[in-house]
């Protein structure tokens, strides 16, 4: 029910309406509850709404936090 | 996609399990309940409970809106959406929820009823204007995530005087439903599950941020780690929960930095505080009625609002009694243990809601788990 995903922002087609890329899928999305979303941010859309921005940054962090660990799990042995 | 491939690899998850292994402290058990339905499939899907050591249990939690709405509210929008006139809307995952006399809404549409699947809360909208003279009512249910769209069609409604247009509120509040289960009698009485940590929501705390946690991680003394629904998030946030226990911390980590901040999304907030306000208590199913923890729509919207539009009552209406979804809901039984699990209640033909939604706990363990209850044994030559 609370299924979301990441998607990228590729127009911004009406006031507070965009068109998103979901794997190749286009799709007309609301952003009333995310005003700062612009072409080529990732937002999270939830039936049909941004709920919320994607961070890239914080994204690579998480992925890099994995890697490290990878790394020291390795080392331990 | 990406956001999403790069957060189910097994190869790191299984090094990520390697540090949870290496990080269990002897002689301890760990549980830890996962509040979403959305982690719960998760934990299902991807086999993260063959992952983890035997010390660390996962407890589903009853963060699944379909599987807490009580019966007596399905058979109110069942009752209203047989009357004349009325065209109701919802999302799909309710279609199907068992209600009283062998009903669901599904069967009520085919006895006759008008009830339409919807993808978005605009669909329902779009339907209102297209049939003017139809009472079209959005039967809307879900949690935080699911609640700023309903806000919103609401004011659309308003701007457009959309005459012929009205919601029928089952929005629950996830701080609530966390608080009502820690405060329920500690294991031992088997009425609640002994819990030694959260992992907390992933787009509920979208919306509302993860400060609403931080008093109950104080105050009860219980770590929460707020975690996206990818496996890998699921398998980091375990890991951070066994660490706060090892170091006796109790504090809300959040570990879906990409999405979630500490004050969540303050345009949805708004937006929902406007047209919302809290009900004195709600029924939900397995936890019985909980104080403010869920909203109706506020005075000023009222004609917007189809228990007052259509007068509506509400009817406490028992679970079938042989099902344990109640139990289930709080964490102090597993789907295996119910009777009916698997021998007459499916997902084709469920009779109890958690077996509808494929995030509730027993339609997760029935499509992804269940096979490995049955033992292995070697045939003979």
């Amino acid at each position: 029910m609370c299924l979301a995903i990441p998607a990228l922002v590729v127009s911004v087609t009406d006031k507070e309406k965009a068109i998103v890329d979901l794997d190749g899928v286009r799709k007309q999305i609301s952003t009333t509850l995310t005003p700062e979303a612009g072409v080529g941010d990732y937002v999270i859309v939830h039936v049909g709404y941004a709920i919320g921005m994607l961070d890239p940054d914080e994204a690579q962090q998480t992925l890099q936090l994995f890697g490290e660990l990878v790394a020291m799990s390795e080392s331990a042995r | 996609m990406k956001y999403i491939d790069e957060f189910r690899d097994g190869k790191i998850a299984r090094k990520i399990a390697t540090r949870i292994a290496y990080e269990v402290e002897d002689e301890r058990m760990y549980r830890f309940m996962e509040f979403c339905g959305g982690h719960t499939h998760a934990i299902a899907r991807y086999g993260i409970t063959d992952l983890l050591p035997a010390s660390v249990k996962m407890i589903h939690g009853p963060g699944c809106p379909v599987c807490v709405l009580p019966i007596g509210r399905i058979d109110q929008a069942i009752r209203l959406a047989m009357q004349e006139n009325v065209m109701l809307c919802t999302y799909g995952d309710v279609m199907r929820v068992p209600a009283s006399d062998g009903l669901s809404l599904l069967r009520a549409r085919s006895q006759g009823a008008d009830i339409r699947m919807v993808y978005s809360a605009t669909d329902a909208l779009e339907l209102a204007r297209q049939y003017p003279n139809r009472e079209v009512v959005f039967l809307a249910i879900g949690f935080e995530t699911t609640t700023p769209p309903t806000a919103l069609i609401i004011r659309q409604a308003v701007t457009e005087s959309l005459g012929n247009f009205s919601v029928l509120c089952n929005h629950v509040l996830t701080p609530s439903a966390i608080t009502h289960i820690l405060q329920s009698p500690v294991a031992g009485n088997s009425s609640s599950a002994s819990i030694d940590g959260f992992v907390g929501p992933a787009h509920v705390s979208i919306v509302i941020g993860y400060r609403p946690y931080e008093t109950f991680a104080r105050e009860y003394r219980k770590p929460v780690v707020i975690a996206g629904f990818e496996p890998l998030d699921v398998m980091q946030s375990i890991l951070m929960l066994v660490k706060q226990v090892n170091e006796q911390r109790y504090e809300v980590e959040n570990e879906f930095t990409r999405a979630v901040d500490r004050d969540g999304n303050t345009a949805a907030q708004s937006v929902m505080n406007d047209v919302f306000r809290l009900r004195e208590s709600f029924e939900w199913r397995g936890l019985g009625n909980v104080t403010h923890s869920a909203l109706q729509v506020r005075n000023r919207y009222r004609t917007f609002d189809a228990e007052q539009r259509f007068s509506l009552t509400f009817n406490t209406v028992p679970d079938h009694r042989q099902c344990d979804c109640g139990a289930i809901l709080r964490g102090v039984k597993q789907p295996t243990d119910c009777r009916l699990f698997a021998r007459v209640c499916t997902p084709e033909n469920p009779m109890g809601s958690c077996m509808v939604s494929s995030e509730g706990a027993c339609a997760a363990h029935y499509s992804y788990g269940r096979f490995r209850d049955i033992a292995v044994v070697a045939e003979e030559a």
